[in-house]
């Protein structure tokens, strides 16, 4: 009797309910978070571990091949938000439009590179941009008279390729995104829009774009912490984590690097503290902007 | 309201999945720049499934091997069936679980850290070796006992390799990765209008590097094609400096006791000849940074080198990328900077060790010393994994070094145990990995060597300096 009055209570049906979510969130999210944090403050040793206070941290700040990985995940990142919000949508609204034909074929196109693993296209990407004369882009560019260039050794023309990877890889799913935002506008505006004569432009600048704002947010917050994050496109395109002068280190490459292949592990969580942060720091300043904590909106 | 506590949720839980997307990323794949022997395997490894076989007899005693590469595996399963048929009364059963590289050697330092969960016997990537050896008797059983039996004809250099700070053996080893000069006699007899044995007769004249630049300037010039080189210097990878330190009898990762030091005399004197070379049209650049990536492959296979060092577990690379070239390459001892110096030095490797956990820790190491060290194991280590065995009493042994139905033997010019056997075990030279060899190996190939081969008047002293800057950092 018991035991049915417990199933049947509506007051903790719910959290039977979220229970295992709850418990995988405090077991995978929650404890390796805090654990990592105490971490970051130790000298993890082989057989034991020393508290060392901020001498952690301390050595972040002086660390110049932490500072290159920061600078070139920034950039990455801020890249990526360039290059894969803009085009995304639009790729979404001439989807949803009368204008292509054989939308589905369209779709699957655009979306099929993310379901292949990034070890096998990295590695294809990395063949593509050898900077041995039968490379793909070594083959264009010099058909076009511009010569062979050493892709993967130059600042430049390194990020330009993992760009090129990111772009291949993400733009199918950020169109998607935007696509079931543009599903869940109200035909009825448009509509509205056209017996007050408005043109396409005028439809998309005061309808479409408010309307998707709340996707927009979205998916600019998740672009933030997947540019900041990137570490295996990198790794891929390099061959590994070393990349000439560290133009292809990120932040979780340079965590890696220390955490793995040196096995200092405080040092790593320092580093991954610091990544915390900073995609913290950008998110909330991002969603501060965009007014998702203003109060009285739904 | 319930937007903002939504938000506050979405982005706490964000951040936390940033830790964890780290930890699945890293698993995906490692690879050290030491590990240039295994680099492929582990690339190979890094997306494949667990893969867990069990071998030998199921009454005997129970075994757990973890290793990164399933043909280690399968190696210990053969040995295995052969050790029970030799010993009726003690049979072994083991289960060999190939793991990811990544996987399997965070897995191991977790278990060997938390005392608990670790196998009996485990692969270790030379690369990753000083991290599991740091616990030195607590986490693994010294193999000195059990080698003793081998040790007289052990390759010295390979069994150093995998010693602890106190001394004694942790690791047994699969191969010496001896370092050799690859020569491409059918190009270079064409260039030179010279016959094949003609070709090699001068090959083997060559006894230092200033020989080794009259040779190549021969053939240069017999070419006439200035888009041709007859070698390539690395930017990815330390061979030639490796290479060199062995040659001088150098170490800059000073052992155990002594602060690294990269500033030595015998790696300005390769990093000179080095930009001298590039200077003169001698040597390019490896396009992609060293020859074991696809790009070195394409660049060997148009005869834009025709000759460069490396370890001898760059032949499978031969039978594997490049079958068309059989039978134009021929092997030779390195160069040297003074006659009587040592030829070779051991590249890459894994070590197996048997740790304190095993609950036969007894039968575990004698069973991996005579599965990596017998006649018998060494035999088979030949035969199916390809590497150049570390123990030497084969190496003139007419029935196994001069076998024609191995693909090596049947691929190169001349036997390759040969060439092992001129060199002599003592000739091969030995860098210590340590735990400090990560930060030099790293520093030098994303930054120096970028620095002065790319540039060949950029300053070498300058770029040292600032290598030796950044290794002190961190010592």
């Amino acid at each position: 009797m018991k035991i049915k009055n417990f199933l049947y209570s509506q007051k903790v049906a719910p959290y039977v309910f979220v229970l295992p979510f709850i418990l995988s969130f405090f077991f995978f999210w929650v404890y390796p978070l805090i654990t990592a944090f105490t971490m970051s403050f130790q000298d993890i040793g082989a057989i034991k571990s020393d508290w060392v206070g901020f001498a952690n941290y301390a050595k972040l700040l002086k660390d110049n091949v932490f500072h290159i990985a920061v600078w070139n995940s920034v950039k990455y990142m801020f890249f990526t938000l360039v290059l894969l919000i803009p085009f995304p949508m639009l790729f979404a609204v001439l989807l949803d439009s009368n204008l292509v034909k054989a939308k589905g074929v369209w779709k699957a196109i655009l979306y099929m590179p993310a379901l292949t693993s990034v070890v096998i296209s990295g590695t294809l990407f990395r063949l593509m941009f050898t900077e041995y004369t039968t490379g793909q882009m070594n083959m264009i560019t010099a058909a076009l008279g511009l010569g062979t260039y050493k892709w993967l050794k130059m600042g430049w023309s390194g990020m330009l390729a993992l760009l090129i990877v990111a772009c291949w890889r993400w733009t199918g799913v950020n169109m998607l995104y935007f696509l079931s935002g543009l599903k869940s506008i109200d035909t009825s505006l448009y509509e509205a829009a056209d017996i007050d004569g408005a043109t396409g432009w005028q439809k998309f600048k005061y309808v479409t774009l408010p309307l998707l704002k709340p996707t927009t947010v979205y998916v600019l917050t998740i672009s933030v912490y997947a540019g900041l994050a990137m570490f295996l496109e990198s790794y891929m395109l390099w061959a590994g984590n070393s990349s000439p002068n560290n133009i292809g280190l990120t932040i979780v490459g340079y965590l890696y690097k220390r955490g793995i292949e040196k096995n200092d592990m405080g040092y790593a969580c320092a580093v991954g503290v610091v990544l915390l942060v900073v995609a913290l720091i950008i998110n909330f300043a991002q969603l501060i902007v965009n007014g998702t904590f203003k109060k009285g909106e739904d | 309201m319930k937007k903002k506590l939504i938000s506050a949720l979405l982005c706490t839980s964000m951040a936390a999945s940033l830790f964890v997307g780290c930890g699945g990323a890293a698993s995906e794949g490692g690879v050290d720049p030491d590990a240039a022997a295994t680099d492929e395997e582990a690339a190979e490894s890094a997306e494949s499934e667990v893969v867990t076989n069990t071998f030998g007899d199921p009454n005997g005693t129970h075994l757990e091997m973890w290793t990164f590469v399933e043909l280690h595996g399968q190696h210990y399963g053969v040995m295995a069936e052969e050790w029970n048929k030799e010993h009726p009364d003690n049979t072994i059963e083991i289960t060999c679980t190939t793991y990811p590289y990544g996987d399997m050697h965070t897995k191991l330092l977790t278990a060997l850290e938390a005392g608990t969960g670790a196998p009996d016997i485990c692969d270790v990537e030379v690369g990753q070796f000083p991290n599991v050896v740091e616990g030195l008797d607590q986490w693994l059983v010294p193999l000195n006992d059990y080698a003793k039996d081998y040790l007289d004809t052990m390759v010295p250099a390979r069994m150093e390799t995998y010693q602890g700070e106190d001394g004694n053996y942790y690791g047994a080893p699969y191969h010496v990765g001896a370092t050799v000069m690859y020569y491409n006699v059918a190009a270079m007899s064409e260039a030179m209008g010279l016959s094949q044995d003609e070709v090699i007769a001068k090959i083997d004249a060559v006894k230092t590097w200033k020989d080794y630049e009259a040779l190549g300037n021969e053939y240069l010039t017999a070419l006439g094609d200035d888009t041709k080189y007859f070698t390539s210097v690395d930017t990815g990878g330390v061979d030639w400096l490796w290479l060199a330190m062995a040659e001088y009898g150098d170490d800059w990762t000073g052992g155990f006791d002594k602060p690294a030091n990269v500033q030595l005399d015998s790696v300005k004197e390769m990093l000179t000849m080095q930009q001298s070379w590039l200077k003169s049209g001698f040597a390019m650049v490896s396009p992609d940074g060293h020859v074991d990536l696809e790009a070195g492959f394409q660049n060997i296979m148009d005869r834009n080198i025709v000759s460069f060092p490396k370890a001898m577990w760059y032949m499978s690379r031969f039978t594997n990328y490049m079958p068309d070239e059989k039978g134009n390459w021929y092997i030779a001892k390195c160069p040297v900077f003074k006659e009587g110096q040592k030829c070779s030095v051991g590249i890459g490797g894994t070590g197996t060790v048997v740790t304190q956990q095993s609950a036969n820790k007894e039968l575990a190491a004698e069973f991996t010393c005579w599965a990596k060290m017998s006649e018998a194991g060494e035999q088979h280590i030949w035969d199916t994994l390809g590497f150049d065995v570390c123990n030497t009493a084969l190496w003139g042994d007419e029935a196994f070094a001069h076998d024609d139905n191995n693909q090596y033997n049947q691929f190169f010019i001349n036997y390759p145990y040969d060439v092992l056997s001129e060199i002599g075990m003592d000739n091969i030279g030995k860098i210590s990995v340590v735990s400090i060899s990560p930060t030099i190996n790293e520093y030098l190939c994303t930054t120096t060597l970028n620095e002065v081969l790319e540039d060949p008047d950029y300053s070498i002293d300058d770029a040292l300096q600032e290598a030796q800057d950044a290794i002190d950092m961190e010592q």
